[in-house]
């Protein structure tokens, strides 16, 4: 009896799955096809091709502005997760646990950053980097990404900090633990789900950017994917670029797929089940 | 380092960040063998503030130093009469600028698509997004491979994604456009704002599901436990017990869904380019800005859409009251 329920169960949620899949990847093998497709019946509006081809693949690889640009984006969205997450965790933690001056101004002023046009921002941007050295660098990118990743990351973060219940902290020093120990066997684990969400949102952000990638650079020492692609032609001026910017999407997309698989499994429920009682 | 026995101060510690509190206790370094619990509450808390300011320090310098001066050049932008086209008639014009815009209807029309746009997706978003959380948090099979796949539609670079939604959509070239109608979709105003809505929806639904997802997983699982022995039926475990876990992640999730939304912009640019009347604030902002060069009137728009935006902002945050971050007043656990 048990067992055909659990197995009903599995089955509803197998069938939900499938939905949430098919609605999520259909656009995403429509670009597939595309980048699949030969030239000749690349606009033939069939989903499926009807002659495959690896061409595409094989032009983006055989330019080194593809690659090149593929290295600057992986190394800037890394390194500006990684340091907008660390100052975040930090403000959030300040904003959700303790209480100074100014705290009520801090939040202010960086949902007022979250919400200015960036379109307004790109040309006295450029001109200040221009004047510093940072321009069509890898640190021009980071700064201003891990700025506007910021506000994001304090909100998400001290919304979770919030929700954390931190007297387990007090009783596991009670029980004997070390300070230390205490934060990381008992709080880093609670505080992962909203580290590893923020982690992925920012990492995304840095990733799709495309208004500061293209204002403040102007060489591959520091252009990203997403710039990079504007500037594909086909392999005369003729050829429409839609198969290899179609390719490079796929070929971009994979690191994003990695990333949030590997973080995903982070975020999981159950944590603080039978936590604090009373 | 020495009197942060407060336990706020002492949390810090432990991450290594806590640089603070150096010399002036130098003098009572007994405090810490004694174990005294309570120093005198006024220090306490100036300890308190010390590591608060300190921790917030290194995000506020970040974000200051890279947006104020940009942010304030734009208002003062605003306040001019500044055509790249024609430099030597530069001049300072107070809120004409502002009269100028407002009294266009041009840009009440961009509003009107704008308010529209943010309003459905932002609602759509929410639903299908708690939906969606519920399901990558709830789901018995294959997990990653749901979690993942949800996820892909926000990771791709917006520009590619709305690409393929306008060749799926021309005719000819499409599955979508010969499957649906005979006419060309995006040609037509009514259709291209559904499909403009469609492409937002798909794209940034995820980005609501994953914040919505983060704040499931702090839901206690005794509680549910607890209230379903009670007799709670489904929906009301949803909405008494998870809901108001959640709001937190809610509002964030809500907030900065909506100051997004209300800035769309890549896809309406790839999609119609703003054609048939389907541009959007942003849109006009950045046609004025970057291709029209009127630096006067695009930051008028920009400061326009800014003050549009913490309008939204501040309610949302005054409805969802203590949820807020920073309220003061929320009960700490």
């Amino acid at each position: 009896m048990a067992d055909t329920t659990a197995r009903r169960a599995k089955l509803q949620w197998g069938l939900l799955n499938a939905v949430v899949v098919v609605f999520a990847l259909i656009p995403v093998l429509w670009i597939m096809s595309l980048s699949f497709k030969t030239p000749a019946t690349l606009t033939d509006g069939k989903f499926i091709p009807r002659e495959w081809t690896l061409d595409n693949y094989r032009n983006i690889f055989g330019t080194d502005q593809f690659v090149r640009a593929l290295i600057n984006s992986i190394g800037i969205a890394m390194i500006a997760t990684v340091i907008a997450v660390v100052l975040g965790a930090m403000a959030a933690y300040a904003i959700s646990r303790l209480d100074f001056p100014g705290k009520r101004l801090l939040i202010g002023v960086s949902l007022l950053i979250a919400m200015f046009p960036q379109v307004s921002l790109v040309s006295p941007l450029f001109e200040i980097e221009r004047q510093l050295g940072l321009f069509d660098t890898w640190p021009g990118l980071i700064l201003p990404y891990i700025t506007f990743a910021l506000p994001l990351a304090i909100y998400t973060l001290s919304a979770f900090f919030k929700q954390i219940p931190w007297d387990l902290e007090k009783a596991a020093k009670m029980d004997g633990a070390t300070q230390a120990q205490a934060f990381r066997r008992v709080i880093a684990p609670l505080a992962a789900p909203g580290l590893f969400t923020t982690a992925i949102l920012v990492f995304i952000f840095c990733w799709n950017d495309f208004l500061f990638a293209i204002s403040l650079t102007s060489t591959e020492r520091s252009r990203t994917v997403p710039v990079a692609l504007s500037f594909f032609t086909g392999a005369s001026q003729f050829e429409d670029p839609t198969g290899a910017i179609c390719a490079a999407a796929v070929v971009i997309t994979v690191p994003i797929i990695l990333f949030v698989l590997f973080f995903q499994r982070r975020i999981v429920s159950g944590l603080t089940s039978g936590a604090v009682k009373g | 380092m020495s009197v942060n026995a407060t336990p706020a101060g002492a949390d810090v510690a432990a991450d290594g960040t806590d640089t603070g509190s150096t010399g002036r206790h130098a003098a009572v370094p007994a405090q810490r063998n004694n174990r005294r619990r309570k120093p005198p509450l006024s220090e306490n808390k100036r300890a308190e503030r010390r590591l608060g300011l300190l921790l917030c320090a290194p995000a506020a310098l970040v974000m200051l130093a890279v947006t104020a001066y940009p942010i304030l050049y734009s208002v003062w932008l605003s306040l001019q009469r500044y055509d790249l086209r024609f430099p030597a008639e530069r001049e300072f014009v107070g809120l004409q600028n502002y009269v100028t815009v407002l009294t266009n209807e041009f840009w009440w029309t961009a509003f009107g698509v704008t308010m529209l746009i943010t309003v459905v997706t932002v609602a759509v978003e929410l639903v299908l997004g708690m939906g969606l959380a519920l399901i990558m948090h709830r789901t018995l099979v294959g997990r990653g491979i749901v979690r993942t796949s949800a996820l892909i539609p926000y990771g791709i670079v917006t520009v590619v994604a709305a690409f393929s939604w306008r060749y799926a959509w021309t005719p000819g070239t499409g599955y979508l456009a010969n499957l649906f109608s005979d006419g060309a979709p995006l040609t037509e105003r009514a259709s291209a704002l559904a499909i403009i809505m469609l492409a937002e929806i798909w794209k940034t639904t995820p980005f609501m599901a994953l914040l919505l997802m983060a704040g499931l997983a702090l839901v206690p699982e005794d509680l549910l436990k607890a209230a379903s022995t009670d007799g709670a039926t489904a929906w009301q475990r949803f909405t008494k017990v998870m809901l108001p876990v959640m709001k937190p992640a809610i509002l964030v999730a809500l907030l900065f869904r909506t100051l997004d939304a209300f800035r769309v912009f890549d896809n309406i640019y790839v999609l119609t380019s703003g054609a048939n009347e389907t541009s959007s604030v942003s849109m006009i902002a950045y046609n004025n800005l970057i291709r029209g060069l009127n630096l006067g009137i695009g930051s008028t728009m920009s400061v326009l859409i800014f003050i549009t935006v913490a309008i939204i902002a501040f309610v949302f945050v005054k409805l969802f009251g203590t949820a807020a971050p920073g309220s003061d007043d929320g009960e700490r656990r």
